[in-house]
C-alpha cells in the first residue's frame, strides 16, 4: 500500500486504539484501556509550514494547530515539530527548536501595550491608540527640534541623529523592508540590528 | 555561507573553527557528521574549550582567545613554504601576481599611510601599480619581489610554528598536524570547507580573521567547488536577510551605501561607484551599481523620483561619520546626545557589552520603545531586580512603551538563511491578547507621522510624504505585495534592445536584478531579491526538494539570491578551460556552448573559459584577493593584534599591541582592566540548550539549563580551592558577577609566551525577566571595544579574576 507521509500519521494514529495495543497481545484489560486511548490528536489538526525562529540553519517546521480557521474559531497551537521534507533538518529539531511551543505559549509572552511614566516604578496598560499617538508626538517634536537639514559647509544632509533604532534580525525581509523606508524617510541613521552581534 | 549546509557533507577536511556548530546550529551540523560517515572527511577543532564539537573531532587543537590570525598566517607560512598550495587555481584565480605599488609597506605593526595622531590610515598605497590603461600590472611567474605573492610570503614569514605556539600557546605539534590536514586539500579534487560564527566575529580583528582562513582557502583552491567555501553560520533566523535589506546605519538594500556628506551630488555619489575594471575584459558586475540604485529610489519614492531631482537622491539621509554603530549610539545616549530608541526585538540591555554603561545610557532617554514578543530586560531596565538590576526608579526619567509584537508562528513572510535561501513561512495562529504585528505598528507609527506633519508641518516631511504606499491595505500591508516590491516590476514596456520587441510589459513582475534600468523605467527594492517572486509566482515558497546527483544543492527547493545561485564563485569550481577540478562532484562546466550544471552558474551563461573572464565577477580585478587593496580599514593584509584586554604583551610589536583601527571611545578605553588585577582571559559562549537570552522564557530550556555559571578548569579550580558547583564571584574591570563555577576537563591552561594561562567560559544566557534564575549576564564584564571593520564587540577576549566566595543570602 502507497501512503503519503500524512496518510501515514492518519492511519497509524486511527489505527492504534483499534488495533495495536490488541496485536501486542494484551488481554481483555489491555482492550478495555486501548478503547480508552483518545485518537491521536495531530490527525484533527491543522499542519501549518514555517521555519524556525532561532539560529540561521532554518530548520523547516510544521505547526499543528486546532481549530479551522473558521471566523470565529481561535486557532492554538498544540504541537511543533521538524518538517521532514525540509533538505536540510530531515525532520530533526535542536533542543531549542524541539521546545519552540513553550516560547511560543511563555507566560512572558505579552499581551497588551503597556507604558512607564517619567519616574514611574511599574508599567500599567494602555491603548495601542494612546502608545502610537504618544510615539509618533514624541517623535515628531524630536525630529522638529534636531534635524539637520544642511551641514556646515551647506550640503543637503537630511538626517536625524537623535532618536535611533534597532531593527529584529527575527523578523520577516518583508518587515525589514517596511521598516526601512520608514525609518529612512525621517531621516534616522541611528540604526542597527543584531548582525554586530 | 558561499555554499550550502547539504554541500558540507562533500567536503574531504572540514574545519571549525571561531565556532560550536555542534551545539550552536545542531541541525546543520549534522552534514558534517554526514561527511564524515559517507566521505570519509576529517573533522578538525581548533577552540579555547573543548566543546561538544570538538568531542567528535578527528583532531582537537586549543587555542587563546583571540590569536587565530597568529594562527592561520602560520598556516599559510606552512603552505607557502611546503608549496602546498593547488597553483593552477592560485595563478589564474586570485592576484597573487599583480603587483603592488612601491608605496606600500609594513613595519613594526603599521602598515604605510598610518596618520598617528588621527589613529587613521591613509589607504592610498594599498593598491596595484597600474599601466598606461589603468590595468593592473601582472606577473603571473611571480618573480617580481612587489608581486602580491612575494609580499604575503614576506608579510608571513614572521609566524613560524615557535612564534605560532608562542602567541596561540598550542603546542607546536598540535599546529603542525593542523597545518598537514588543511595542506592535504590543496589537490585540485580535494576540498575543505570552513565553518565558522561568532568566535571569529567578536574580536576586535574579527573581520581579518575571516579573511585570513579566505585567503588559506584561495591558496588551497577551495573557494567555489562543493565541500569548500567560507561557511558563516550566522546567528538569528534572519540577520542574513536584515543584512541583505541594509538595516545596518550605513547601508540600503542590496549591499548599496548610504551617501556620505562629502558625496554631494547623485554625480558625485556616483564617482566612487564606477568599479572600472582593472584587468582586460573583466565583468566588475557591480558596474550595474546604477541600474540598481535608480530602481531602488523608485521602489521607495515612485513618480516623485525624476531623473530632474536626481531620483530623489537628497532625500537620503547622509552620514557625516563613517557609520552610527550600536556602541557609538550608546555612547551618544551616555552624552546626552539622544531623545529615543526604538528596540524592536532587540535586547541591547542583555546584548550588548558593558552593561552598566547600557543602563546608564538608557537612563537618560527621554523615551524608550521596545516592540517584542517577550518581556525584555531593556523594557524593564528602569526597574530594581537588586544586584542583577540594581536601578533607582525614582530617578530614571525616561517614558518606557512596551509594545507587544506577534511571533514567527503568526506571521507570514520570508526569513534568509545561512545559504542565502529565501524560505516563505505561514501563519498558524493570531498571538496573544491584543499582540500586533511589527508591519503594523511600524506603519501605524508612520501613519500618525504623516497626519502630523500634513496637519502640522515641520522640518523636512518631503521623504516622509514621499515614499510609495500602494498597498491593498495600507494599514497593515500584506508581506506579499511587500516582497513584491522588493523583486521589483517594470514601470514602463521594456525593449529587448537585439530583438527591438517589448520583452517585459509595464507593470509586470520582473524576473530578475539584469533587466534593471538606470532610466527610471523599473524599480526594485532590493535588486539581488529580484527573482524571488515572479510573475511565476513566489519562489520562495517552492517545495520541491529534488537534488540531482544528491549533491546537496536542490535547486527548486525555496529561492537563493542572487539568481537562485546556491554555491557562489561556482566557476571557480572548474579549470580555466572549463573542466570540473573535481570530476566526481562538479558543479558547473563549459560544454562548448555554454556553462551547464546542477547550480546556476555565477558567470554568464556564454561566457567561453578562452575569453579570460575571472571567476570572482563582483570584484574589479575579476581574481579573488589575497591582498585586500583598501577595502579593510586595518590593513591590506591580516595582522595579529593582541585583545584590548590581553594577558600578555604583543610578542611581534609591542608598541603596537592591540588593533590601532579598533572601535573604541575614550570613556570606554578608561574602564579598560590590566593582567594584574585581571589575570585570566575570559571568551563568551552559547549553550546547546539557549537561544541568547529568548529560550529563558520557555519553560523546558529554563529547566534544562536554569542557572548562570561559569566554566572554569582543573587546574584554575584547584589553585584557587574552587569545589565543583562552588560559589565564585568573577569580575572584570566594569562590573562582577555572582554564579556557581562548572569545573571541568574542556578546558586546560595554555603556555603562553612561557607562561601559564588560564581560560574562563563565561555563558551569556540568564538576565531578569522569563522562567530561569535571574542572572547577571556576562556581558556586566565585557568591554565596550568595536571590531575595526564591522564595529562587532570584542566579547570572545577580555580579562576577569575569579575568587571563590560564598552563596548569596536569599532576599
Amino acid at each position: 500500500m502507497a501512503l503519503t507521509r500524512r496518510e501515514f500519521i492518519k492511519f497509524t494514529g486511527l489505527g492504534l486504539a483499534a488495533s495495536s495495543l490488541g496485536m501486542l497481545g494484551f488481554g481483555a484489560a489491555g482492550e478495555a484501556q486501548a478503547a480508552a486511548v483518545r485518537p491521536f490528536k495531530l490527525t484533527h489538526a491543522t499542519e501549518t509550514r514555517n521555519t524556525c525562529t532561532y539560529c540561521s540553519v532554518a530548520c523547516g517546521l510544521l505547526i499543528y494547530s486546532m481549530g479551522d480557521r473558521a471566523k470565529n474559531a481561535r486557532s492554538n497551537i498544540i504541537h511543533i515539530e521538524g518538517d521532514p521534507d525540509h533538505p536540510v533538518n530531515r525532520g530533526t529539531l535542536c533542543p531549542k527548536g524541539a521546545a519552540l511551543l513553550d516560547v511560543v505559549h511563555a507566560p512572558t509572552r505579552l499581551q497588551s501595550p503597556r507604558y512607564r511614566e517619567p519616574g514611574g516604578t511599574d508599567f500599567k496598560e494602555v491603548s495601542w491608540d494612546f502608545a502610537l499617538d504618544r510615539i509618533a508626538r514624541l517623535m515628531k517634536d524630536d525630529r522638529d527640534k534636531n534635524f539637520i537639514a544642511k551641514n556646515a559647509a551647506g550640503t543637503t544632509v537630511n538626517r536625524w541623529t537623535s532618536v535611533g533604532m534597532l531593527a529584529a534580525s527575527a523578523s520577516s525581509s518583508e518587515t525589514a523592508y517596511l521598516t526601512w523606508k520608514v525609518v529612512r524617510s525621517l531621516g534616522m541613521v541611528v540604526f542597527d540590528n543584531q548582525a554586530r552581534v | 555561507m558561499t555554499n550550502t549546509w547539504q554541500d558540507i557533507k562533500n567536503a574531504n577536511v572540514v574545519v571549525v573553527m571561531g565556532g560550536n556548530a555542534a551545539e550552536a546550529h545542531p541541525c546543520g551540523f549534522k552534514w558534517v557528521i554526514e561527511a564524515k560517515i559517507e566521505n570519509g572527511a576529517k573533522l578538525v577543532v581548533v577552540d579555547p574549550r573543548f566543546t561538544r564539537t570538538a568531542s567528535v573531532a578527528d583532531y582537537y587543537a586549543p587555542i587563546r582567545p583571540g590569536t587565530d590570525i597568529a594562527f592561520l598566517n602560520g598556516v599559510i607560512r606552512y603552505l607557502l613554504e611546503k608549496d602546498a598550495i593547488q597553483h593552477e587555481y592560485v595563478r589564474a584565480y586570485t592576484n597573487a601576481g599583480l603587483i603592488v605599488k612601491e608605496g606600500y609597506g609594513f613595519q613594526d605593526g603599521l602598515f604605510s599611510g598610518y596618520d598617528e595622531e588621527k589613529h587613521t590610515y591613509d589607504k592610498s598605497s594599498w593598491d596595484y601599480e597600474l599601466d598606461e590603461q589603468g590595468f593592473a600590472k601582472s606577473d603571473d611567474t611571480w618573480q617580481d619581489p612587489r608581486c602580491v605573492m612575494n609580499l604575503l610570503k614576506q608579510h608571513v614569514s614572521r609566524y613560524t610554528p615557535e612564534m605560532v605556539s608562542r602567541i596561540c600557546g598550542t603546542p607546536q605539534d598540535k599546529f603542525l598536524h593542523v597545518c598537514e590536514l588543511f595542506a592535504s586539500t590543496s589537490a585540485p579534487d580535494k576540498a575543505m570547507t570552513s565553518l565558522f560564527a561568532l568566535g571569529w566575529t567578536q574580536h576586535s580583528v574579527g573581520s581579518q580573521n575571516i579573511r585570513t582562513m579566505a585567503m588559506v582557502q584561495l591558496l588551497l583552491g577551495n573557494i567555489g567547488v562543493a565541500g569548500g567555501g567560507m561557511n558563516a553560520l550566522r546567528g538569528h533566523s534572519n540577520i542574513q536577510g536584515l543584512t541583505d535589506v541594509g538595516l545596518l546605519s550605513n547601508l540600503m538594500p542590496g549591499y548599496m551605501n548610504l551617501p556620505k556628506d562629502s558625496e554631494t551630488s547623485l554625480d558625485e555619489y556616483m564617482k566612487t561607484k564606477l568599479f572600472k575594471p582593472l584587468r582586460p575584459g573583466q565583468t566588475s558586475y557591480w558596474q550595474n551599481y546604477r541600474k540598481f540604485f535608480v530602481s531602488f529610489q523608485k521602489a521607495m519614492f515612485g513618480d516623485a523620483a525624476t531623473q530632474e531631482n536626481n531620483w530623489a537622491y537628497d532625500w537620503l539621509p547622509k552620514l557625516d561619520i563613517p557609520l552610527y554603530d550600536i556602541i557609538k549610539a550608546f555612547e551618544m545616549m551616555n552624552n546626552g546626545q539622544m531623545t529615543g530608541y526604538i528596540c524592536q526585538g532587540f535586547n541591547p540591555l542583555q546584548a550588548f557589552p558593558d552593561r552598566g554603561r547600557s543602563r546608564r545610557g538608557l537612563s537618560k532617554l527621554k523615551f524608550l520603545v521596545t516592540m517584542d514578543p517577550l518581556d525584555t530586560e531593556t523594557s524593564r531596565f528602569w526597574q530594581d531586580f537588586g544586584p542583577q538590576n540594581p536601578a533607582k526608579s525614582a530617578e530614571i526619567q525616561t517614558e518606557v512603551f512596551q509594545l507587544p509584537t506577534t511571533c514567527f508562528a503568526e506571521e507570514n513572510g520570508s526569513l534568509v538563511n545561512s545559504a542565502r535561501w529565501l524560505q516563505w513561512h505561514w501563519k498558524a495562529a493570531d498571538g496573544p491578547g491584543e499582540a500586533k504585528s511589527d508591519i503594523w505598528i511600524m506603519t501605524g507609527i508612520y501613519h500618525r507621522l504623516r497626519e502630523l506633519y500634513r496637519k502640522e508641518g515641520g522640518a523636512f516631511p518631503d521623504p516622509l510624504l514621499n515614499i510609495t504606499w500602494k498597498y491593498t491595505n495600507p494599514t497593515d500591508p500584506d508581506p506579499e505585495e511587500l516582497a513584491k516590491e522588493m523583486n521589483g516590476r517594470a514601470l514602463a514596456d521594456l525593449t529587448d534592445p537585439a530583438t527591438n520587441t517589448v520583452a517585459t510589459k509595464a507593470g509586470t513582475l520582473l524576473d530578475g536584478f539584469a533587466q534593471l534600468r538606470d532610466d527610471g523605467t523599473t524599480a526594485s527594492g532590493c535588486w539581488i531579491f529580484s527573482g524571488c517572486f515572479t510573475e511565476k509566482g513566489n519562489q520562495m515558497a517552492r517545495r520541491d526538494a529534488t537534488d540531482p546527483r544528491e549533491q546537496g544543492i536542490a535547486p527548486n527547493w525555496a529561492w537563493a539570491w542572487p539568481a537562485n545561485r546556491r554555491i557562489l564563485y561556482n566557476r571557480a569550481s572548474a579549470d580555466p578551460d572549463g573542466k570540473p577540478w573535481n570530476p566526481a562532484k562538479p558543479v558547473i562546466s563549459w560544454n562548448g556552448t555554454r556553462w551547464v550544471g546542477v547550480d546556476v552558474p555565477d558567470y554568464g551563461p556564454t561566457v567561453k573559459p578562452s575569453d579570460g573572464v575571472g571567476p570572482f565577477i563582483m570584484n574589479a580585478e575579476g581574481m579573488g584577493r589575497l591582498f585586500a587593496r583598501d577595502q579593510m580599514v586595518d590593513g591590506p593584509f591580516p595582522e595579529h593584534y593582541e585583545p584590548l584586554e590581553s594577558p600578555v604583551e604583543n610578542v611581534l610589536h609591542p608598541k603596537v599591541s592591540s588593533n590601532p583601527m579598533a572601535r573604541v571611545f575614550a570613556d570606554d578605553r578608561k574602564t579598560f582592566g590590566d593582567a594584574k588585577s585581571f589575570p585570566y582571559v575570559a571568551t563568551t559562549y552559547r549553550l546547546t540548550e539557549h537561544f541568547h537570552f529568548w529560550t529563558k522564557h520557555a519553560l523546558i530550556n529554563a529547566i534544562l539549563q536554569p542557572e548562570e555559571f561559569v566554566e572554569i578548569g582543573e587546574a584554575l579550580a584547584k589553585e584557587k580551592g574552587i569545589a565543583q558547583g562552588g560559589w565564585v564571584k568573577v569580575s572584570s574591570n566594569r562590573g562582577e558577577v555572582v554564579c556557581k563555577a562548572y569545573v571541568t576537563k574542556r578546558i586546560k591552561p595554555l603556555t603562553v609566551d612561557g607562561k601559564p594561562t588560564h581560560v574562563v567560559g563565561v555563558p551569556i544566557h540568564w538576565g531578569f525577566t522569563g522562567q530561569a534564575r535571574k542572572g547577571y549576564g556576562a556581558n556586566t564584564l565585557t568591554p565596550a571595544v568595536g571590531d575595526a571593520n564591522t564595529q562587532t564587540p570584542e566579547f570572545k577576549a577580555f580579562l576577569v579574576n575569579v575568587e571563590k566566595t560564598t552563596a548569596p543570602v536569599a532576599a
